[in-house]
């Protein structure tokens, strides 16, 4: 029993936030779209995970075998298959161990076997559901099957299904597969050496000296993310290959391997890691420049100790960034890369090539450790980036230097030649009519129907998937990211949230593709009608580009100061309303930059629908994939082109509109 | 915004529309290329108005991989023109409905499957060849190989391109056919020849002989149905049969087991052996499973039905697994161009 004393209080219940309606609508928007993250990322990767352990091996012990004599006669003893390998050993370990669609033949358990001789062999399985083969036809059930010698070597088994590792035993025990690892490394760490060196020149010019065109070069180095990632690969072919307009510059080199597959990455990897060091740049403080020309230190010393300290991390972000993306890209070193294996590669081959998805699935596990490395350790050094900013940091105004702006502006010019000659090589290859033994000009290589892919069909069905992407894309995007940010409390869900949302930055296109195959074509999966439809693409699309729009919308509504859902409480108005009056219209432009951000990605992603498209939703995209690998090169780089014409309209219609809303909606930020 | 709505209820009105037309849908996979898939439908619409076709093309490495994905639910009514080697391992996973077409009796025997009731029949043959390009051998001083063992020469070094067969299923047709001929001991012998002389692997079949046709690699090794088109799209290629016979496989059909539209698919089938069918195969390829119907397809080589080896499709598909795991040890590792 307890007793009060009267100088205390009487214990209340704790203290806790009281509900309201509006919380409890929100929680339940945070728990919805949780739950559509937790359905199209979580559950298909634990598919996925879960397949990678299914091995397949020949079960011995379900077969029984009686042999007879030379005449024909037997004698009634009965061998199990299993004991008769334990014995011989003929069967070894690594042999009874295979993959779903392997085979194995029972004459090794017969030393003296030969099809010739007059011996006779029954056979009969030890359950109903034992399956073996005679040629092709299957046998199931228990009953004893007499077949002679020549049938007996046409005998094989099928594998059974069960649980463990040795799907990852044979990936390390196979060179070819094993080398992919070494070779994806270097490939992706030669190609963000290469790619951050080139993107920070270009970036230190553009914002640290006084050269003209500035706006156009800015214009030009953003080209390359309108246009797939094959598509360099592509132009590489009509450039330096064996009958290449500049082939003399290889010098016997072959394009076909790492040269191109580090040629191309450097083209589609520039802007992203361009825009990543302008920003990092862009907050460098003045007066660490004032101080330094005060100490009188030199240029070299000031760029050493000023400028590359300051963008460092933007330097990281960037590296991490560029090799993510080129250890998962497919389609360059698909198109390219010839026999340089890599591991993107790797997956499409064993599920399309060979219909070893259980191996498939393990290159995915395997791609995902790099992956997920990279984007961890990016997102510590994004953590730090942002403390870097202070309030009374000073804009860095270039001054004129004659010299300086000319070595710029002719460094500049390099690069924008090598993007813009890129896209002109596709373009060109597009409008000739049989390169090299015919170079009149036609437009046949743009009868898209008449070749494999899809034809102009699937050029619709890409402007569709975009337009759908974007629009539903961007409603669940802004409004998860709405609900995370402006929630009271509810710390665990708001916290699972953030995790879900940060994910698919981590996961492959690829190895979402194929985990939504092992998900959604389960036939014991309710959802499992969405297999084949468009709906799946879009919603592939959106998950695969979710983190990078989650953060653009959380940034702007960092922004928006937490006062107006108080204000809006105090005068008994609902979130929605708040939201739909203010929010939206004060974060419009972000909004629109979600969707041109979707519906581009949506125009050029292979990697995460290449396994989900269905003959009613083939895609641009994916027909440069299938134009390029049946051998259709032009009309491959003639779609290309399309998809990157689109994309420039898109983007420009953006422009537009969004100039036309800032000035409608955003009035209040000027004075 | 309104634009979008609108779009998507356009299209969700569509779906209705589409769906409530016809009395018989059929929901057909296949491998044909893309351009002849209209005409098939087409000509079959004739005969039977009532009964709708839903094209599912892909490559057929893709098909199979998505057929045997399906194995548990399958959503394919009918299989038409899909390679017979992917048909037999189908058939030893119960995936396929045994029957016997209306007619299938006057097939050449080759074409059909030799159980009974067939669980598929065949309509054409794709058959082996190598491209040559003659401008591009003229250039580099080649001259046109004649034989298999021609291309293991050295002066072919880096000229020579095929397809990857763990990708691509006229690569593993080769690699079958050059097992069958040579035996296992020289199959793998004469491969490690050749292996000396490839370019490199490409991931689908008609690719070599394009890259021949362009020039890119003088010689690639293809099937011949391809390199007729390309030559007579202009391309300066010769279609060589090699002397010592080539490899094929077939065009095949077959019912999904567990369809729901049986009677329609009976239907399909029993189209799909007539001679008017056969007729419509010969456009595109010069072999088909109805005797005496074949004419000669323009800039086909002539001498390539004799050369077609005795194709035993039953080796191929239970060995499949183990050779391709025997040619990915040998070749694809060793073969990167190293920098």
């Amino acid at each position: 029993m307890s007793v009060t004393t009267p100088d205390e209080l009487p214990k209340g219940r704790p203290l806790a936030l009281k509900l309201g309606r509006d919380d409890l609508m929100m929680r339940g928007f945070i728990l919805v779209i949780a739950l559509y993250l937790i359905i199209t990322l979580a559950f298909p990767l634990y598919a996925m995970l879960s397949k990678a352990f299914s091995a397949f091996h020949f079960d011995l012990s379900q077969i029984e075998l009686q042999v007879s004599d030379a005449e024909g006669n037997f004698d009634g003893t009965i061998l199990s298959a299993a004991a008769l390998n334990e014995k011989l050993g003929t069967i070894p370990e690594d042999e009874i161990a295979t993959s779903s669609d392997g085979r194995l033949g029972l004459t090794p358990l017969f030393p003296d076997f030969s099809f010739r001789s007059p011996v006779l062999y029954k056979i009969r399985g030890t359950t109903d559901d034992t399956v073996y083969l005679v040629g092709s036809d299957r046998i199931t059930g228990t009953e004893w099957r007499e077949v002679d010698s020549n049938t007996f070597r046409r005998i094989v088994l099928r594998p059974v299904k069960s649980v463990g590792l040795s799907n990852f035993t044979t990936y390390f025990s196979t060179p070819s597969l094993f080398r992919s690892i070494e070779n994806s490394l270097f490939i992706s760490i030669i190609s963000t050496i290469v790619t951050v060196s080139l993107a920070f020149g270009f970036a230190y010019a553009l914002s640290r000296s006084c050269m003209r065109l500035k706006g156009v070069f800015r214009l030009i180095a953003m080209a390359p993310i309108l246009v797939p990632s094959l598509l360099p690969g592509i132009a590489l072919v009509y450039l330096f290959g064996n009958q290449g307009m500049l082939k003399e510059v290889m010098m016997g080199e072959s394009i076909y391997g790492p040269y191109g597959i580090v040629m191309g990455s450097v083209f589609f990897t520039f802007p992203h890691a361009f825009i990543i060091i302008t920003t990092a740049l862009a907050i460098s403080d003045a007066r660490l420049y004032e101080a330094a020309v005060s100490l009188r230190a030199s240029a070299w010393k000031t760029f050493w100790t000023v400028t590359i300290p300051g963008a460092r991390y933007g330097l990281i972000s960037a590296a991490f960034v560029v090799f993510n993306l080129v250890i998962t890209d497919f389609g360059l070193p698909k198109v390219i890369g010839g026999q340089y294996n890599m591991l993107a590669v790797d997956i499409y081959k064993q599920v399309i090539g060979q219909q070893n998805f259980e191996m498939g699935a393990v290159v995915s596990v395997v791609l995902l450790m790099p992956a997920f490395i990279a984007f961890a350790v990016d997102r510590q050094v994004q953590k730090k980036q942002v403390a870097l900013l202070s309030a009374r940091s000073v804009v860095f105004e270039p001054k004129p230097d004659r010299k300086f702006d000319r070595i710029c502006f002719a460094y500049c010019s390099l690069i924008a030649i090598f993007i813009v000659g890129i896209l002109a090589v596709c373009q060109f290859a597009a409008l000739v009519k049989f390169w090299p033994y015919d170079l009149s000009l036609s437009l046949k290589n743009y009868n898209f129907d008449v070749m494999d892919g899809g034809g102009w069909e699937a050029y619709g069905n890409s402007i569709k998937l975009g337009l759908l992407t974007a629009f539903f894309g961007t409603i669940v995007v802004f409004i998860g990211a709405y609900m995370v940010d402006k929630t009271r409390s509810f710390r665990t869900g708001r916290g699972l949230f953030q995790f879900l949302a940060m994910l698919p930055m981590a996961i492959p296109g690829m190895v979402l593709g194929l985990a939504y195959i092992f998900f959604f074509n389960d036939p014991a999966n309710p959802l499992n009608f969405l297999y084949g439809s468009m709906a799946i693409l879009v919603i592939v699309t959106i998950t695969h580009f979710y983190t990078v729009s989650h953060l653009t919308a959380v940034t702007a509504l960092k922004q928006m100061d937490g006062e107006f859902e108080s204000v809006a409480a105090s005068l008994k108005q609902p979130f929605y309303k708040l939201f739909a009056r203010v929010t939206v219209p004060v974060c419009m432009p972000s909004i629109l930059d979600i969707a041109i951000y979707l519906f581009v990605n949506a125009m050029t992603t292979v990697s995460a629908v290449v396994f989900l498209y269905s003959t009613d939703t083939a895609l641009a995209s994916i027909a440069v994939l299938n134009m390029d690998d049946a051998g259709d090169v032009a009309p491959a780089a003639a779609m290309g082109m399309m998809i990157f014409y689109t994309n420039a309209a898109a983007r420009i219609i953006h422009l537009a509109v969004s100039k036309g809303i800032l000035k409608r909606t955003q009035a209040w930020r000027r004075r | 915004m309104v634009q979008i709505k609108k779009l998507t209820l356009a299209t969700v009105a569509g779906l209705f529309v589409a769906n409530s037309v016809m009395a018989t849908e059929l929901t057909v996979y296949t491998a044909v290329e893309a351009e002849d898939l209209k005409r098939y439908a087409e000509e079959f619409n004739k005969a039977h108005p009532d009964i709708k076709i839903n094209w599912v093309r892909d490559s057929t490495g893709i098909v199979t991989a998505k057929l045997l994905a399906e194995k548990n639910n399958p959503q394919a009514d009918v299989i038409w023109g899909l390679a017979a080697t992917s048909l037999l391992l189908m058939k030893s996973e119960g995936m396929l409905e045994p029957y016997a077409p209306k007619g299938v009796e006057k097939l050449d025997k080759k074409f059909v499957d030799k159980s009974t009731p067939p669980t598929w029949t065949g309509m054409d043959a794709w058959v082996a060849s190598v491209c040559f390009n003659t401008v591009e051998g003229e250039k580099l001083g080649l001259k046109a190989p004649t034989s298999w063992k021609d291309l293991t020469k050295p002066e072919y070094k880096g000229h020579v391109i095929m397809p990857n067969p763990n990708s691509s299923g006229t690569g593993f047709l080769d690699v079958s056919s050059w097992l069958q001929m040579f035996g296992e001991e020289g199959g793998w012998e004469y491969m490690d020849a050749l292996h000396e002389n490839i370019a490199r692997y490409t991931h689908s079949g008609s690719k070599p002989c394009k890259l021949a046709a362009a020039g890119e690699i003088p010689i690639g090794i293809s099937f011949a149905f391809r390199g007729a088109k390309s030559k007579a799209e202009g391309a300066p290629l010769d279609i060589i049969v090699p002397e010592e016979g080539v490899g094929w496989d077939m065009e095949a059909t077959a019912i999904v087991a567990g369809t729901p539209n049986m009677e329609a698919a009976k239907t399909l089938v029993d189209w799909t052996v007539t001679k008017e069918a056969n007729v419509m195969y010969n456009t595109g390829y010069a072999v088909v499973a109805y005797p005496g119907v074949a004419k000669p397809v323009e800039f086909f080589p002539e001498n390539l039905l004799e050369k077609m080896i005795d194709n035993d499709f039953e080796y191929a598909a239970n060995n499949r697994k183990a050779i391709l795991e025997e040619w990915q040890k040998r070749y694809d590792s060793k073969s990167e161009a190293k920098s």
